[in-house]
């Protein structure tokens, strides 16, 4: 099922969606998967199970200590698959965010028949772009699965019309340039790249939800973000949530508690 | 410049590569994130027209002679070649070029680059320093700002380089993450980079990492085996029949074997760090024991497990310890054009202690790597060309830094004083 679909639904109530990112096997298998459903209940209308890299280098402190602890406790690519089976089967729409080794070494068309028979709507790639993408491109097309391909503050127009040309289900929008985890303040530029990208895609009647991440932390950022952007990702925010509880139970009250607050932040924002 | 083979009429080497989009053959690319592109352009672009530009190449002439020293000598080595069985072996002197190495080539077109491009202030990763120390150079050189991410396991065994570096005036910021190696610095200069890119370069230290660097960094240090051709044909008469250099990232091999991929006759070994051996698992011999894969925005060759997990790599040499190399080592690799084998921690220390004792040349580590193949083929070459078959090695750097790791390998210190 394509995030699309959420996003259209957030659209209906005149909202931004909310979309709650957690890295598979963090803080254990069970653990993760509790804590993704807890985000659901809590108002998340889009999941991202992140797949633990070694090398995570569009990550800050907070994602880099998760992936370390799940990969640390033997985290691999199948328990990846069996946390996007058990969070899909809530009915919400669950993509993977990678970097392109694991996928690369796994077979991109081997891992694109995976995701999907394991419910996946598909892949969000971070150190991948359209032009060295061909193979995954055409996997995903095979197993009708998305395509969020990243746009950043830096990029020129014909790169944003060429990267929202080669996306399905949402565009990722960082909003500032750095790495992932919470800031205090959203990016000024944050408003202006999401308007410029919005604009290539309506110049030919194209529909394709433009979505917000990178340090945002909490409910007024989402009120925020969801002022001028179709979707509100948070990341680092959940993660800190786990890594400070003194339980797991503890942690997914925190992890459940910010995705009310989040979920209300993005009611807020029109 | 690239290889036009097809003016050379050479059907083992298709050129010219890189392509336009930076893959040599099925290697190399951009797997970088939307956030450098921009940048990685803009740099693209400035590379090309810097190289046509006769300001720009007679300013990084200037600077390779009255300031780092070139040409580098080619030094016959005799008495060590008394062990190579009956090969003549000449040694590139990158060691006696300022700083101590062949790092300086790459890190002064960079920094002039930088210059030009208007940024103010560089960044770097190191394993051993050598690249760290050079890049802290030519920042203190030209004025720029400079921070070195280096592996808090290196800034332990290499000290001294952290030292000269903050004497030079540059930030060293240890790296706690990961393996705290080489790698992982990499890493930490990447997400410097992202956040930074307006007014940083990311100074790259190797024939690696994302379109253009892996074509820019062989281009700035093929001047390396451009003299060496020069050097052994006006000392010999004839080219060598083997040309040897060390691998980790790959740049000095690049560097020395680039002006003789034509030379169809010339031989290219490159040795890469065997560690404890292949076989044990604890080595960092990427072309030897790899297999295909995605790393700091190349494809390459690189050390991963069966989930394409980077794996942790070990090497008594800290420039050597990197689970990736170069994307155009990969495809000579695949051409079959250079061959790729490992040497160990133990032979290189052996080939180390050898060129100290039989030419009064301390060599870095990471070079011993390139002479311990030296005296592996040697027998090789005269078998198959005849006695006094010519090897040019390129000694990449001088072994003063690594003065604690060989003390200490070799039990040198005084009672007491061991470690």
């Amino acid at each position: 099922m394509t995030v699309k679909t959420a996003y259209d639904k957030a659209r209906a109530e005149n909202r931004a969606a909310l979309v709650g990112y957690l890295p598979a096997g963090f803080p254990t298998f069970d653990g993760a998967v509790e804590a993704a459903k807890a985000m659901v209940d809590a108002g998340c209308d889009v999941i991202e199970i992140g797949l633990p890299y070694t090398d995570p280098m569009m990550d800050g402190p907070t994602i880099q200590d998760a992936v370390h602890r799940a990969l640390v406790g033997g985290v691999r690519v199948a328990d990846v698959f069996r946390t996007v089976e058990a969070v899909a089967a809530t009915g919400v729409p669950t993509l993977v965010m990678t970097y392109w080794n694991p996928v690369d070494h796994y077979g991109v068309e081997r891992f694109a028949r995976d995701l999907a028979a394991a419910g996946g709507s598909g892949l969000i790639t971070p150190d991948l772009t359209p032009e060295e993408g061909g193979d995954w491109l055409a996997a995903a097309d095979a197993h009708d699965l998305d395509k969020v391909f990243l746009v950043a503050l830096s990029s020129t127009d014909e790169r944003i019309e060429a990267i929202t040309r080669a996306s399905r289900g949402f565009v990722y929008a960082a909003s500032l340039m750095g790495v992932t985890g919470a800031r205090t303040a959203i990016d000024t530029g944050a408003p202006r790249l999401v308007e410029r990208t919005r604009e290539i895609i309506g110049r030919d009647g194209r529909d394709l939800p433009v979505g917000l991440g990178l340090g945002v932390g909490n409910g007024a950022q989402a009120a925020e973000v969801a002022g001028f952007a179709d979707g509100v990702i948070v990341g680092s925010a959940f993660i800190r949530r786990l890594l400070d509880a003194l339980d797991l139970a503890a942690g997914v009250a925190g992890v459940r508690a910010l995705a009310a607050e989040l979920a209300e932040g993005v009611r807020k924002g029109r | 410049m690239t290889i036009d083979a097809a003016a050379r009429g050479d059907q083992a080497v298709p050129g010219p590569v890189p392509d336009a989009t930076g893959h040599f053959g099925r290697f190399g690319g951009r797997f970088a994130p939307e956030a450098l592109m921009a940048a990685l352009d803009e740099l693209t672009r400035e590379f090309e027209a810097a190289k046509n530009d006769p300001a720009f190449v007679a300013e990084l002439d200037d600077l390779l002679v009255n300031y780092a020293g070139r040409p580098s000598l080619l030094t016959e080595a005799k008495r060590f070649s008394e062990h190579a069985g009956g090969a003549r072996v000449l040694l590139k002197r990158e060691d006696l070029n300022h700083t101590g190495s062949h790092k300086i080539n790459n890190v002064l077109g960079q920094a002039l680059l930088t210059r030009r491009m208007g940024k103010t202030r560089v960044i770097a990763e190191t394993g051993a320093g050598q690249h760290g120390v050079a890049t802290a150079t030519a920042a203190a050189l030209l004025g720029l700002e400079c921070t070195v991410y280096m592996g808090e396991v290196d800034t332990e065994r290499q000290a001294l380089n952290v030292a000269r570096m903050r004497m030079l005036g540059a930030e060293v910021i240890p790296v706690r993450t990961g393996s705290r190696t080489l790698k992982d610095a990499c890493n930490e200069a990447f997400r410097d980079w992202v956040a930074s890119v307006e007014n940083t370069h990311y100074c790259i230290g190797s024939v690696m990492g994302p379109h253009p660097f892996p074509m820019m960094v062989r281009d700035f240090q093929r001047i390396i085996g451009v003299e060496a051709r020069q050097q052994c044909l006006d000392l010999t008469g004839a080219l060598p029949g083997a040309v040897v250099a060390c691998v980790g990232g790959g740049s000095n091999a690049i560097g020395i074997f680039h002006a003789f991929v034509p030379d169809e006759s010339v031989r290219l070994f490159g040795f890469e760090a065997g560690g404890d051996g292949v076989a044990s698992g604890r080595h960092a011999a990427t072309l030897v024991g790899g297999s295909l894969g995605v790393i700091h925005g190349m494809r390459t060759y690189l050390l991963q497990d069966e989930d394409g997990q980077t794996q942790e790599t070990h090497s008594i040499s800290a420039g050597l310890d990197y689970p990736g190399v170069g994307p155009e080592h990969s495809w000579l690799h695949d051409l079959g054009r250079a061959e790729y084998r490992e040497i160990t921690d133990a032979e290189a220390m052996d080939a180390f202690a050898l060129l100290c004792r039989t030419e009064g040349i301390i060599p870095a580590i990471e070079s011993a790597h390139a002479l311990a193949g030296v005296l592996k083929i040697g027998p090789e070459l005269v078998a198959e060309i005849g006695p006094g078959a010519t090897v040019v090695v390129c000694l990449s750097g001088r072994g003063d830094k690594d003065m604690h790791t060989a003390a200490s390998f070799f039990g040198l210190m005084p009672e007491g004083d061991a470690r």
